[in-house]
Parts: structure tokens; sequence; C-alpha cells
């Protein structure tokens, strides 16, 4: 059937040959280019673990130590490389442990491809060791999925799941092959996946579409960009900012945005959203004409959608047909490729500065920042802030490392202080809000960009979810360098409690271990800062180490992160205090 | 926004997980499948699902990108019942001696133009096509006299307007 439905372009490998299913898994991978997996092993994926003790020397495979570990490490590979992660897991409870991971990446499009060992096709269905329902169970969170359970369907269905995972909007695909196609032999002959009919990736963007965005574009008085990760999925980064600099238009960025732009260009004015800046989101509701690049107007970036930009002519430029007019409904729809799109667009837009308009940012940002980002970076009162930690990592690292953070206020405000002069720098999970995700999704990020300083920034409680992969750390001899802000709390959830629920704490304060010697457990060097006093040292000393390092702050423990829009407000009613 | 029914249509590659990603599509937003009836269509190798839903014509047109973004769906469409020729079809089950005891069945056998299927010692068959509210006024005049089983399809239909989905497949195939 794949025949029908799949272009395929012959290779250079026209002679057949004959290898066993689990064999042919590797050379899928290598022929894809892949030459690093992350994975964890069980009986009904040994034929493929036999496979990679073989082609070990081009294949490298990451033990993680849990598999969820193994989705994320997948995903901080594939955004910090721009390539697709590849994540591997037996039947049953390892195929589950994915579950998060591939819908991490489902809503962040992160093109993974995840394969899971499946019990022999004789047994499918009667509730066999390790059986379990893996395609019914990813179904809602992977782009696509199939079972495979015979040899010969092998090379055709891994070469349509990078394909897919990798084009269009990218995402997660997951291939469970049985235990029996892994053992049988077939004629194997590979051939990369050009097409497959029933899906169209990237549609075309009308002339007339850009001559009326272009149109609208020139004659507003107050236009404004928002852009997302459509940029640097769509590798549109530098026409991006022709863009912003050509017409003078104010940029700011959604949580996955960030990095496209440098965070020191005069035009980048700050985030969007709930955490956002105060001049993005108020002036979103004051704004002609809103230019919206690859984002998808999530709910935490709109607020109420009953009073977002309601005054503004919306142009819409997104990959994704079901994004466009799903939540805020679009006067002009570019739907097609970001960096394609820009590129036509660019030629018809005329020069402009927008001097006035920009001063409207420039006197936001003034009141936000005696409001609140002064205090935040240069504190005077006793305790740590989170936002000083931040501040002097990008002071030690000159804005150069690739950030990687978990959920909740250490990740706001990561987002919101943190510096990037690079692309692909800033890694967290922005539509899931994964607990857990940061110190796996290091290790791949570090294992995409070698040569990159990478600071994973965490919680004291996601810390403890996927603590585990220190050892995968350890092992692998990743200098990664772990900062945990300690408040000892699930400070988000905290400040939640604190602002509508009358501080009612239920749950939410923690006994922690003593986290340097957890570190030092796993072989680690690691450090712990609890005054302003050692701070600035102590960071030093973490990024100029050449091996994996930890660093405990210990921060101040009912901080709140703010500006904030409360939950169901409108970007407007966004609160300094 | 005002509720109304909306037939979807889906024309899709063959595949035994579809059907699940689909109903998934529904089940996010909560919203029930009224009706549904999976068949071949016109295209060889191609297969038709014809959905029924009563909600808004904003959800139904979210729904259906959400639909149409999945990858073995080749194109997914929405009609209201205006823009659509659309049939159910109905089975009753019937104890036989009523045929003769109550000679009002005979009436409403035929009035409601429905067929015998079969006829047998113990029950006849009674086989009707046609919209949901004939079905529901055949249905409830015989209720009176007892049905033994009954069970109604779910909708097919067909549009006024053309459906361009063998242009489509031949434009892919003639890309290169
Ligand atoms: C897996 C998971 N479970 C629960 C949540 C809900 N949640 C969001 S933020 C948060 C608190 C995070 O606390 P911590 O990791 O200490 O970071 P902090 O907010 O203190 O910086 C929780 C529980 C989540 N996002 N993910």
């Amino acid at each position: 059937m794949e025949t029908i439905t799949s272009k395929k372009t012959a290779k250079n490998n026209p002679e057949k040959l004959r290898i066993s299913g689990a064999e042919a898994i590797i050379h899928c991978l290598l022929a894809e280019g892949v030459d690093l997996i992350y994975g964890y092993p069980g009986g009904a994926i040994m034929p493929v673990y036999d496979e990679l003790y073989k082609f070990q020397d081009r294949l490298t495979h990451i033990l993680t130590r849990h598999e969820q570990g193994a989705t994320h490490a997948a995903q901080g590979y594939a955004r910090v490389s721009g390539r697709v992660g590849v994540a591997i897991a037996t039947s049953g409870p390892g195929a589950t442990n994915l579950v998060t991971g591939l819908a991490d990446a489902q809503i962040d499009s992160t093109p993974i491809v995840c394969i899971t060992g499946q019990v022999p096709r004789h047994l499918l269905g009667s509730d066999a060791f390790q059986e379990t329902d893996i395609i019914g169970i990813s179904t809602p969170v992977t782009k696509w999925n199939y079972q495979v359970t015979k040899a010969e369907e092998i090379p055709d269905i891994i070469a349509k799941a990078f394909y897919i995972a990798r084009s269009g909007r990218p995402g997660p695909v997951l291939i469970d092959i049985t235990k029996n196609a892994q053992f049988d032999e077939l004629d194997f002959h590979y051939e990369a996946c050009k097409g497959v009919r029933s899906y169209q990736p990237v549609a075309k963007v009308s002339e007339e579409d850009l001559d009326a965005a272009a149109a609208l574009i020139n004659q507003a008085k107050k236009p404004y960009i928002v852009y997302g990760q459509g940029v640097i999925l769509g590798k549109a980064e530098e026409e991006l900012k022709q863009l912003v600099e050509k017409a003078g238009i104010p940029a700011a960025w959604t949580i996955l945005g960030l990095s496209a732009m440098n965070t020191d260009h005069p035009l980048n004015v700050g985030m969007v959203g709930m955490h956002g800046n105060y001049g993005p989101n108020v002036l979103t509701n004051e704004c002609d004409v809103l230019i919206a690049i690859g984002m998808r107007f999530d709910d935490r970036v709109t607020g109420s959608l009953d009073t977002y930009a309601k005054q503004a002519k919306i142009i819409h430029m997104e990959i994704d047909p079901a994004e466009v007019n799903k939540n805020v409904k679009a006067d002009i729809a570019l739907l097609g490729d970001a960096k394609e799109t820009l590129s036509r667009l660019l030629p018809r837009i005329k020069k402009n500065s927008h001097e006035a308009w920009r001063n409207e940012f420039k006197l936001k940002y003034e009141e936000e920042f005696r409001e609140v980002i002064e205090k935040d970076l240069h504190p005077t009162k006793e305790g740590l802030t989170m936002g000083e930690v931040v501040e002097e990592i990008n002071l030690a690292t000159k804005n150069k490392a690739v950030i990687v953070t978990d959920v909740g206020q250490h990740q706001m405000v990561a987002c919101r202080y943190a510096k990037f002069d690079q692309t692909k720098s800033n890694i967290t999970s922005g539509g899931l809000g994964t607990m857990g995700f940061a110190l796996p999704a290091a290790i791949g990020a570090k294992m995409g960009a070698m040569e990159r300083e990478v600071v994973a920034i965490i919680g004291d409680g996601g810390y403890q979810m996927t603590i585990q992969e220190l050892a995968t750390i350890y092992q692998n001899k990743l200098a990664i360098k772990i900062v945990v802000l300690n408040n000892d709390h699930l400070g988000m959830v905290r400040q939640w409690q604190e602002l509508f629920f009358e501080s009612r704490y239920a749950s939410t304060v923690m006994t922690n271990p003593d986290f340097v010697k957890i570190a030092e457990g796993y072989h680690l060097r690691a450090n712990r800062v609890s005054e302003r006093k050692d701070l600035k040292k102590a960071v030093r000393e973490m990024i100029a180490s050449k091996e994996p390092y930890f660093l405990e702050v210990k921060v101040e423990k009912e901080d709140n992160v703010f500006p904030m829009i409360p939950s169901g407000a409108s970007v407007s009613d966004i609160r300094l205090k | 926004m005002e509720k109304k029914w909306f037939t979807i249509s889906v024309y899709s590659e063959n595949n035994v997980g579809l059907l699940n990603r689909i109903s998934g599509i529904f089940l996010k937003r909560h919203i029930n499948i009224e009706g549904l009836n999976v068949s071949k269509s016109e295209i060889e190798h191609v297969s038709k699902f014809t959905i029924v839903v009563f909600t808004t014509e904003d959800w139904t047109r979210k729904i259906v990108a959400q639909i149409e973004k999945q990858i073995e769906v080749i194109k997914a469409f929405y009609h209201t019942d205006e823009e659509i020729i659309y049939q159910e079809s109905a089975l009753f089950k019937i104890a036989s001696h009523l045929l003769f005891d109550e000679r009002q069945i005979q009436n409403i056998i035929k009035e409601s133009n429905s067929q015998i299927v079969t006829v047998s010692r113990e029950f006849f068959v009674l086989a009707k096509t046609g919209r949901r509210h004939e079905i529901d006024e055949m249905h409830d005049q015989l209720e009176p006299y007892g049905i033994l089983q009954f069970v109604r399809s779910g909708r097919i239909a067909v549009t006024k307007a053309s459906m361009p989905i063998t242009a489509m497949l031949n434009a892919y195939e003639n890309q290169e």
C-alpha cells in the first residue's frame, strides 16, 4: 500500500541486502543521517539493541535513566540542531513512558521519531506480557503513528516517519514494531520519502494576499509584530530581522519565539503573554496592524480573546491551516512557510521608522523597569532573586549560552531576562508546560551543539521529576551546567495560591534533600550559594568548568513573578504588582 | 452562534488507525457524533467518512481543519443539509402475526414506502430509506404494535456541488 501513497526517489543503493528487520531499522536511521539516539532497552526491542551493539561505531545510543528522559533529550537535540531527534523504547511500560515527551513535542512542534518494540504479531490483542496499545494511546499526541507487523514494511515506514516528522509543521511520529518484524528478514532497500499524497505540508501564498498584507503594513501607523517558533522552525530569522528593520516595526516574542532575534536588538521589545513584558502586552490593544508570524495565539499569549487586539487588523503568517482563525480571526492569512512568505513580502514593504509608536514601548518599558525589573535584577532586599541569577548567567556567558528551562517561576523569569544573540538557544516546554523537561532536554541540547555552553535553569520541584538523568550526564561526561533555583516551594503554584486562593498553600511547600550531596553522589562537581556576595564568583566558576557542574542557588522563598495577566483577564489588565 | 446540522465528508487513505484519530478530534471538543458511516468512495483505494454533527458552523470549520490536518486525510468538507442529498436507512423487525392481526400495519408499510425484506413464521423485517424524520415517523407509528428490533444507519450523503478529489490526486501524481 505504501508504494501507492508515497513518492520515492531512488538512492545510490540499488543492490538488495538480505537482513533482519532489526538491522534494517539501523540502516534506515543511518540513511536518514542519524548518528545519535536516546533510549532504554527491554524485551520487545532487544533485537534492535543487539544491532545497536554491532553498529556502535556509527550510531551512538545514549541510555537515559527513564524513557521520558529519552524523549525530552531527543526534543532538546532537535530544537538546538534543527534535525530530527530519535528515541527508542520497549513495549508496555517503556512505551507508555514516552507519552509525556510525545505530547510535549506535539504541542511544541518538535520533530522527533520514537520507535517502540511491540509483542510479536501473533500475540497482539491478547494482553500478552508487556503488551500495551501504544498506537491507541499515542494517537492524540502524535502527528502520525503506525504499527509495523512485517519486516518488509520497515524501510518505507521509517522513511515516511522522518519525512512527516520534519516537514510542514514538524511534530512527533511513533513507529511501533512487533518483535517478529524485528527478527524476520527482508530484502533491504531504502528510499527517502519525498511526499505523501494525502498530506500537503506547505501551502503556497498567493501574490494577491502578499500584496494585501504589504498594503496593510505600509499604511499602518502602529504596526506590531509578534513572532513565534515558526520563525525558528522555518529558518526565517534573517527575513524577520529585515522586515523589522526595514519597516521599523517593534517586535515581541512568544516564549517559543525567543532567541529568533537578538534580545538586544532595539526593535525587539520583549515577551508577550501571561508573564511577558508590560508594553508588549498592553500595546497589543493599541496597535493598528498586528502581524503574527509563526505563532498560534495560545491562550497564555492572548488572555481573554474577547478583548484581544480587537482594534487591529490581523495578518497571520502560519504554516498550519488548522491554526488560522482558530483563536483569533485573521484579516489576512498567509498560509505557508515563514521564510518564503517573508522573503516574498519584503520587496513590497516600504521603509519606515515609526518613531513615536516605538517610543510608546520605551515609555512602558521604563515603567516596568521601575516597578519590576530593577527590583528583580538589582535587588536591595536580603534574599536572592531568580532574576539576578539569570543576569549573572548572561554576564558570565556573554549571552552566548543555550538556556534550557523547566516549568514554573524560574522559567518565566529566565524567558524574561535571559539574553540571546543566537537563534535556537532557548529550549523550554512552552505548550505543555512539562515539569521535568529541562534536565533531559539539556542532555539533548548539549549533544546537538557540543561546542556551545548549555545552562539548565530548573526549579527545585521539576528538578526532582527527572533528577535521575544526572547519571546520564555523568556517564557521558556532558559538560552541562545545572542551576537549581531553590525556593523550597512549587513556586508558581504557590504564587497562584497566594494571589487567588488567599495564601492557602496546599501541598506546595517542600522539604528538600541536600541537592549538593545528591549531585556529588552522582559524581558531579557541586556548589551552593545562599548569599549575594558569593553569587558572581559561583556562577563564573560554574561556567568556567570544563565538566558538568551543579549549582544550587537558595533564592527568596516567597517571591512572585510579575508582570502577570491573571488567567482569563485581558492583556490590557496586566498587573505590575 | 446558532447550532445546526452539518455533514462532514472526509476522503482518506484506508488506514486502520484513522477512525480513532478522527473520533479523537470530536472527543477533545466534547462534540457528539450523531451519525457515522465509513465506506469506499468513488475513487479506488480512497475511503469516505460521512459524519453528522449538530453544532455551530465555527466549531465545524475548526474541526474540519483539524481533521484535514491528519496525515492520511486527503480532503475534508462540511455542508449544511441544503447543500447535500442525504439519506439514512432503518430496519424494523416485527412479529409476523401482527401483519394479519393489525390491518393498520399494512397501511403503514404502503404509505411509508418501505419494503418487506424478509418474512418468516415468527417475524418479518421492514427496510426504510429516507430522511431522519421520515424514519422517526414510521418508528412512532409502528411502536404501539411492538417492534422486536430497530436499527438505523448513519447518514450517507453526496453533495450537490462537485468534489475535486480526483483532480487533487492527479495533481499530486503529476507534481514531479
Ligand atoms: C508534570 C507537571 N506537573 C504539575 C505541573 C503544575 N505546575 C506548574 S508550575 C509548578 C511548580 C513548579 O515548581 P518548581 O519546579 O519548584 O519551580 P518554581 O515555580 O518554584 O520556579 C507546578 C506544580 C506541571 N506544570 N507539570
